[in-house]
This record gives structure tokens, C-alpha cells and sequence, in this order.
């Protein structure tokens, strides 16, 4: 009777084992690094052909094939100002009433934390669907810039009320002790201790929120519209940047140039952003750890 | 005893009315969800009165202007692009992840994290730019048309794998130290200690993000409707072109009315329920790990 134990314990070596599994885990990092590359390259070669100070003034022609994005600029200017400035000042409020005003643990902190959760998991086009039905036909808004703000004021409202609420809660009990020895009352040791300390965090929040709203497509598409003229107010229907890509991807022939160079204005405004708020973060992590 | 409570949250003094204030926006924040849940519900409700359920499981074909609401082939297109995109991303993700706290040499692990979280900062609309112009061409090579549901997996697995990874990085550092020390101990390499010890006890947390990865993919919007060639029919292979059930929404809404639109609102329901569901199994898993 042959013995193969001798064979399988050769095949099945841990040696072999570790190698291979040593191997596929540099081929798959590998594998994603030279995907990236590709992709960031291949928007940043395509699309600096396209790119010039022109381009980001001039107005769009034969739509979009020439001319430029300055009034697409300035509709997602506007949008992104109209979901920051309704989101930031209500994210932060939440935030303070959760980290500072309520009891840990109450059957309020528990509804709000799960409907923050699902509320950041709602699909995009989701949105779109849920900002049209509300902002542009209930109440009366149609296709607008201020619909398109409001929608994504709704859907970054999560993201900035969970990374205030975090940075809140890191700071130390004993400022908020000492506040209170001092006789401050509970708002001002907010305003004057515990929320320049959160400073950072909060910041970072922010800038995270403007990123994700500036990346947004499926929900502007049925809410601030299509029209690429200069808007005249937030109540004229305004084309974000996002939705000028696709739509000179998808429905404009020969608008290949054009998309591609308006892609890379938005990778490096989102490259801008993200960096911003990751070194925000960072400073953060350091200073706890210096601390 | 409620009237007690809520009384000395908010005392007849200036904190009390500012505790007030931020109280209300903490409701309103939270409030959101019900909101879109019932205008999304309210607008299916007639088509789900006069249509029901069952036809939009049983009808055979989506030809909603003359009366077949079939959302089968969609939702089968959705759920092969979620799942081909989670049999390449989670692998990939995992071992991205792995790669970069334990095989990267020093000098590689900073800028590798930069450039997995710039992808996942890319927007999903440059993504679907490249798939577009890059990937279909060259899918179309070996089997025409090239927007099929291969081109749309492979650029969502690539838009997923960061959710991954970050998910899979914070639950291989937050593995205890004493862990891999024991390991050691006990005389097993890297790789035997990874396979046997640190993956099992990461294993939750990993799964966590793998769920929350497929509920993104189910939920994407812009990449499957840039490159899956939308149209709608059974996916029976990987070249065959299909339509998701997202990008049916986008495609749709413009010029939908009565019971087209409703049933549109329908497919954005269904939808939101799946995505519910993952990122409840996915909290869930979180929940337990932690308690």
C-alpha cells in the first residue's frame, strides 16, 4: 500500500502555503495600485489637454463640446453653499445637544443614533427621488439650486453630525469640571471651552461633508437640473459639475474633451478638500498622542 | 415621571431654552428619515394599491406606459453586479488591507494609504467616465457591445475596495498585540499567525465592511449607468448588456408620470429596504463585537 502522506505533506507545506499567500497579498496590492494609477492618470493626461484659464470662465457651447464651465462653477459654488449653510449650523447643534445636553444612554440618543446610521446608508439616487418628490413638487421649489442644496444638506447632515459629536466627546471631562468651578454656566463652557477644543474635529467634519456633496451626481439629477446658463438665483435650475461630466460623456458626441477636463477640476478640488480634512485629523491624532 | 425628566433637561433658565433649541435640532436631524421614508412610501403607494406586489415581482417585462411593471430582471441585474463586485473587492480589500499594516516596507505605508483613500474619494462619475472611455473599448475587443455587466463589476469592485480595506484596517489594529505575540510564541511565522490567529479574531469587524461595501455597490448609481448599457433583461451572461435598478431610476424619472412614476418610487423602496437590511447585519456584527 503506497503512502502518500509523505506527497501531501510536501503540497500542503506551510512553507508553500505562506508563500503563495505572501504572493497574493503583494499581487492584490499591486493589482489596485496600477488600477489607480491608470484611472488618475489616464483623467489627469486626457484632461490637462482640455485645461486652461479659459475653460474655467468661458461658457459652455455647442453643449458643452466647446467653450468652458464658469457658470457650471458657479451653480455648484452655489449648491455646495446652500448645503453647507443649511447642514453646518444644524449638524453642530444636533451634535452639541447629543455630546453635551443628553444623558448617555436615553431612549432619545438611541433613536437619533440609529436613524443618523440608516440615514447615511439611504442610496444617493434615493435622495434624488426623495428631494424631488419634497423640495421641488411639495413645496414648491422645482428644479432649483436651493432644492439641489437642500437634498444634499439631507444626505452630509450624518456625516458632519457623527464627526462633531466624536470630536465633542474627546475632549477631556475635567475642562468641562473646571468650567463649572468657575461658576461659567453649562452653554458658555460649550461655547468657550469644549467647542474651540473640538475646533478640528468639527472642521474636518466639514470639509469631509463638502467632499462627499461636491462627488454627488444621482441626487442633483432631478433636483437642481440640467440647465448650464449663468443662474441668476438660487431658485434657477443650475448644473453641477458632476452631472457636466456625465452628460457630455453620455449624451453630447465629440464631448469627450470637454468631460475629461471637467473631471480633473473636480478630482483636484476633491483632492484639495479631502487632503485638507485629513491633515485636520491628523493634527488631531498627533496632539492626542503628544498629549 | 416623563414631565419630570423632560423638565430637568430643560430648566426655566438660559441653558434650559438653549438646551431647548439644540434639542429641536437634534429632532429635525433626526426626523429626516421619517420624512424621506414617508414621501418615498406616500409617492409608491398608488402604484402599490393599484398595481400590488406581486405583479411587480410577476409581470414578465418592464413596459410601464403600457401596464407590465416586471422589476425582476433589474433587480437580478442589481444583485449580479453587487455580487461580482463583492467576489472581486472583498478578496482584493482584505489583502490591500493586510498588505499595507504588515508586508509594506516603511517608506511605502503613508502614500499607500493616501492613495486608497483617494480613491475612495474619487467620485463615482469619474469612475464611470473611465469605465467609459477606457474599459468598454477594450471589453468591447473581446466581446462587443463592451457596456455589459463585466465593465459594470469591474469598476464598482474598484469604487468598493477602500470600503473594504479601511474596514478590514481598523479591525486588524484594533486585534489585541498579545495576539500576535502569543502567536509568536507558539512558533508560527507571519503568515500562519495572520491565517490562524489575527483574521479569525478580526473576522466580524471584516465582515462589517464587506456588507457595507455591497450595500454601496447595490446603491451606486452613476457607475452601473455609465457602463452597463441599460438594457433591461435578464443577465445571463457577462457580456449581456443590463440595466440596474438605480440607474432605471435615473433613466426614467425625467418623463415619467402616474403610475410610471410611482412605480419608480416603488424600485427607489425596494431598494432602500435592501441596503436597511445589509447595513443592519453589518451593525449588527459591529454591535456584538464591541459588547
Amino acid at each position: 500500500m503506497p503512502d502518500f502522506s509523505s506527497v501531501r505533506r510536501r503540497i500542503f507545506a506551510p512553507q508553500a502555503r505562506d508563500g503563495a499567500l505572501r504572493m497574493a497579498i503583494w499581487a492584490a496590492a499591486g493589482i489596485l495600485f496600477a488600477c489607480a494609477a491608470w484611472l488618475m492618470l489616464d483623467v489627469a493626461v486626457r484632461g490637462a489637454a482640455g485645461l486652461d484659464w479659459r475653460f474655467l470662465v468661458d461658457e459652455p457651447a455647442r453643449a458643452g463640446r466647446a467653450g468652458g464651465i464658469g457658470p457650471i462653477l458657479v451653480s455648484t459654488g452655489l449648491i455646495l453653499a446652500v448645503a453647507i449653510a443649511v447642514a453646518a449650523p444644524l449638524g453642530l447643534a444636533a451634535a452639541i445637544f447629543l455630546a453635551e445636553f443628553l444623558p448617555s444612554g436615553s431612549r432619545f440618543a438611541a433613536w437619533t443614533s440609529i436613524s443618523l446610521d440608516v440615514l447615511a446608508g439611504i442610496p444617493s439616487i434615493v435622495f434624488g427621488l426623495f428631494g424631488n418628490a419634497f423640495f421641488s413638487v411639495w413645496l414648491g421649489m422645482g428644479f432649483s439650486i436651493l432644492s439641489g442644496g437642500l437634498t444634499l444638506a439631507c444626505m452630509i447632515l450624518p456625516l458632519l453630525i457623527r464627526t462633531a459629536e466624536h470630536g465633542l466627546r474627546m475632549v477631556p471631562d475635567e475642562w468641562r469640571h473646571g468650567a463649572a468651578a468657575l461658576g461659567m454656566s453649562r452653554f458658555s463652557s460649550v461655547w468657550r471651552i469644549v467647542l474651540p477644543a473640538a475646533g478640528p474635529a468639527v472642521t474636518a467634519g466639514l470639509l469631509l461633508g463638502l467632499g462627499r456633496a461636491t462627488a454627488e451626481t444621482a441626487a442633483l439629477v432631478f433636483t437642481s437640473g440640467y440647465v448650464d446658463r449663468m443662474p441668476s438665483s438660487l431658485l434657477d435650475s443650475g448644473r453641477a459639475l458632476s452631472l457636466h461630466i456625465y452628460d457630455l460623456a453620455m449624451n453630447v458626441a465629440g464631448g469627450d474633451r470637454n468631460a475629461y477636463a471637467s473631471a480633473l477640476v473636480l478630482l483636484l478640488f476633491l483632492i484639495v478638500v479631502n487632503g485638507l480634512a485629513m491633515s485636520f485629523s491628523d493634527y488631531l491624532l498627533r496632539k492626542r498622542i503628544a498629549a | 415621571m416623563t414631565s419630570l425628566r423632560i423638565s430637568s433637561l430643560f430648566p426655566r433658565t438660559p441653558d434650559g431654552y438653549i438646551a431647548f433649541g439644540l434639542g429641536a435640532a437634534a429632532c429635525l436631524a433626526s426626523g429626516i428619515l421619517l420624512l424621506i421614508l414617508i414621501f418615498v412610501f406616500g409617492e409608491a403607494w398608488p402604484a402599490l394599491r393599484t398595481i400590488g406586489v406581486v405583479r411587480f415581482l410577476s409581470d414578465g417585462a418592464w413596459y410601464p406606459t403600457d401596464g407590465a411593471f416586471g422589476l425582476v430582471p433589474m433587480l437580478a441585474a442589481s444583485f449580479a453586479l453587487a455580487a461580482g463586485a463583492l467576489t472581486i473587492a472583498a478578496p482584493v480589500g482584505v489583502a490591500v488591507a493586510i498588505f499595507r499594516l504588515h508586508y509594506a516596507p516603511g517608506w511605502m505605508k503613508a502614500p499607500y494609504r493616501g492613495l486608497v483613500l483617494l480613491l475612495a474619494g474619487t467620485p463615482s462619475v469619474v469612475l464611470g467616465l473611465w469605465g467609459l472611455m477606457v474599459l468598454v473599448p477594450l471589453i468591447a475587443r473581446i466581446e462587443p457591445p463592451g457596456a455589459s455587466l463585466i465593465a459594470g463589476i469591474l469598476v464598482l469592485a474598484l469604487m468598493i475596495v477602500p470600503t473594504v480595506a479601511i474596514a478590514s484596517e481598523a479591525a486588524l489594529e484594533s486585534v489585541p498585540r498579545s495576539c500576535w505575540s502569543a502567536a509568536n510564541a507558539l512558533g508560527l511565522g507571519r503568515e500562519a499567525a495572520l491565517l490562524n490567529v489575527v483574521l479569525p479574531a478580526a473576522r466580524e469587524g471584516i465582515a462589517g465592511g464587506i456588507l457595507l461595501a455591497g450595500a454601496r455597490a447595490l446603491g451606486e448609481t452613476m457607475v452601473v449607468l455609465m457602463i452597463t448599457g441599460n438594457i433591461v433583461q435578464m443577465p445571463d451572461g457577462l457580456f449581456t448588456p443590463v440595466r440596474a435598478l438605480t440607474s432605471n431610476i435615473a433613466l426614467e424619472m425625467a418623463y415619467a408620470t402616474g403610475d410610471h412614476r410611482a412605480s419608480l418610487f416603488v424600485s427607489g423602496l425596494a431598494l432602500t429596504l435592501l441596503v436597511f437590511l445589509l447595513s443592519f447585519a453589518a451593525g449588527t456584527g459591529r454591535r456584538r463585537r464591541h459588547a
